[in-house]
């Protein structure tokens, strides 16, 4: 790396990245991998996103893994973000969940509420 | 059914994230920690490279003090004036150290950041590196953190392959580099002096300070040691300013801190709120209150090193004075929080036992007085304790805490103290009354069997593993108190709330 414009570069690349997808409406399925969300089965969860995906045919998903956002005992946890929606962060998934989420959510458009932790009381 | 998707709240709206302010947490969560472009997307490096193409060394440490960042691993000592105590120091090598060695039991701050964004730990080591004039550092975590070790060990093969680190950085004279070290799981360890014996390849003990790590630590040579979490914050105060970051926090305590919340509370998690949010907001409104809708009693900060809080002390605004002032401390972020059923004295005694067991036996008064605390501790919660023992047991750990070499025997009686000074009553009631106010401590407990409510079903003497439990069906049953051992499986078996432990 020799200059701060290789870093732009990567940066632009990235966003450009980022764009196209939600230019292209492609839902991020966020799982949350911390040590928290690993010891609580994130990982099973994390597999049973990428086998529903895989047999639905979805070829417009991205999946991602990242650290924990904080509300450790609600793990696993997964954050679906719909471009131009508020995302959705759904608590305590198992593996059966995370299917029932990518069928009835990220097919179907409905969200499962009484597995949301960002809904208003 | 109905969705309203006018009901769904940002993140931000969430009562656990409302009070909250995330620097050091920014990108925990929502980037993925393994690829290196995530981090860059989010300003990643930026920081780094304005230090070594923008600013001299001089510049980088002037923004640091200026910012009033303290170092969050416990201590509170103002960063920029450790890295001004090292840039002066004239060394054909120097070091900068990170200390991961996150000991503290119910911690987990550290752990946290370095497996939601490890790069952000690198960069500021960097810039650390830049401002003093090192060109190698070295990550001193323990190995209980495996995914943090291996993020870790990724992050940086993937910041050597793009050139953030390594030779030249931005085609500056600037280069730096960054190897792991393993700790083998010695609490001790923590404390700088002996995180780098442990670093060195020797055993991991203390020494006596001066001279300081500045002047003469990783193998004699000039070394700065700084937090996790306190690293965590460097990069964003390069990149928005001192003043962004000093116009957070207290008079004295500037920016956020990362707690962890864990103990007898509802929202059991990892929040990261700024100086002078009070106890009270911590607890009620992102701890979202006690598990059960019990009583709050108190809040140990500061893990083993610390002090408890209590109800008292809601209204206390967190940062480094006031809570020294109170009695307790900072600490690294440790926060357990206890509700009406945990008794303070057993409390104590976790806590001494936990860093009994750890003292590195070098110096005597916490090889030995802690010891000799923790047998007190133990006469106390088996109804054997004096009203002597009391007075015995404070001046131990007054002198333990006045003599001993390193802050790990320092601070080990602090848990005792405070809970004498907030608790003295449930003290008393052990020794004087030999009664444990919240039927923790089993040997001043005993079950009973209330004649009136006992049907005689039998179900008790069942569950019995002993064979404590007589009598005749349809019957009211006893309790051999010779022979009973305190599980309290009868208790957990009647469903006629007819046994009680008193």
């Amino acid at each position: 790396m020799n200059s701060i414009e290789e870093l732009r570069e990567i940066k632009r690349k990235k966003e450009e990245l980022v764009a196209g997808r939600n230019a292209n409406g492609i839902p991020t399925v966020n799982v949350h991998m911390g040590t928290c969300g690993t010891a609580a089965g994130s990982t099973d969860v994390l597999n049973a996103v990428i086998e529903e995906v895989k047999t639905k045919n979805l070829e417009k998903v991205y999946i991602m893994q990242s650290g924990c956002p904080g509300v450790c005992i609600n793990e696993p946890m997964l954050t679906l973000t719909i471009p131009g929606e508020i995302p959705y962060i759904y608590i305590k998934v198992t593996p059966e969940n995370a299917k029932e989420i990518i069928s009835r959510h990220v097919i179907n458009n409905q969200p499962i509420q009484e597995w949301l932790l960002n809904l208003k009381k | 059914m109905d969705f309203n998707r006018a009901h769904v709240l940002e993140m931000e709206d969430i009562a656990f994230f409302k009070p909250q302010k995330r620097v050091a947490l920014e990108n925990c969560g929502l980037i993925d920690p393994e690829s290196i472009e995530e981090y860059i997307a989010k300003d990643g490096y930026f920081a780094l490279a304005k230090c070594v193409s923008e600013m001299t060394p001089g510049a980088v440490i002037e923004e640091i003090t200026k910012s009033g960042l303290r170092g969050r691993g416990g201590a509170g000592f103002p960063t920029g004036t450790k890295w001004a105590f090292a840039a002066p120091e004239v060394a054909d090598q120097k070091y900068v150290v990170c200390n991961a060695d996150e000991g503290d039991p119910g911690a987990f701050m550290d752990r946290s950041v370095l497996e939601g964004d490890p790069h952000r730990v690198l960069e500021a080591m960097a810039i650390a590196g830049y401002a003093i004039g090192a060109s190698q550092g070295f990550i001193y975590i323990r190995a209980e953190y495996p995914i943090a070790v291996e993020r870790l060990r990724l992050a940086i093969r993937q910041a050597q392959e793009l050139g953030v680190l390594g030779k030249n950085i931005f085609g500056s004279s600037f280069s730096f580099n960054i190897e792991l070290r393993l700790g083998a799981g010695a609490f001790v360890c923590g404390e700088e002096t002996a995180l780098l014996a442990s670093t060195e390849g020797r055993r991991g003990e203390p020494r006596p300070r001066p001279p300081f790590p500045a002047v003469s630590g990783l193998f004699e040579k000039p070394t700065v040691i700084n937090n996790v979490e306190t690293l965590a914050n460097i990069p964003k105060i390069i990149r928005m300013g001192a003043d962004w970051f000093s116009a957070m926090g207290t008079e004295r305590s500037k920016g956020t801190k990362v707690f962890a919340l864990a103990g007898k509370i509802n929202n059991i998690g990892l929040i990261e709120v700024p100086m002078g949010t009070t106890l009270e907001t911590v607890i009620n409104e992102v701890g979202g209150g006690i598990q059960g809708g019990k009583k709050f009693k108190a809040a140990q900060i500061g893990g083993p090193s610390g002090g408890c809080l209590t109800s008292a002390h809601l209204g206390v605004a967190i940062d480094y004075e006031s809570l020294t002032q109170a009695g307790a401390m900072m600490g690294s972020g440790g926060l357990i929080v206890m509700d009406e059923d945990t008794c303070m004295v057993d409390i104590a005694r976790f806590f001494l036992e936990f860093t009994q067991e750890e003292s590195c036996g070098k110096c005597p008064p916490c090889r030995i007085g802690t010891k000799r605390m923790l047998e007190i501790l133990d006469k106390i919660t088996t109804g054997n304790g004096t009203m002597e023992d009391l007075d015995h047991l404070e001046t131990l750990a007054e002198t333990i805490r006045d003599s001993s070499l390193c802050a790990l025997g320092q601070t080990a009686p602090n848990p005792v103290l405070s809970t004498i000074k907030n608790f003295r009553d449930e003290y008393e009631a052990h020794i004087l009354e030999k009664r444990c106010p919240s039927g923790v401590c089993l040997s001043l407990l005993s079950y009973t069997i209330d004649p009136e409510k006992c049907i005689g079903c039998g179900l008790c003497a069942k569950a019995c593993p002993v064979e404590a439990i007589s009598g005749v069906i349809k019957e009211p049953h006893s309790i051999d108190q010779s022979k009973c051992i305190k599980c309290g499986a009868c208790m957990d078996t009647c469903k006629f709330s007819a046994i009680s432990k008193k």
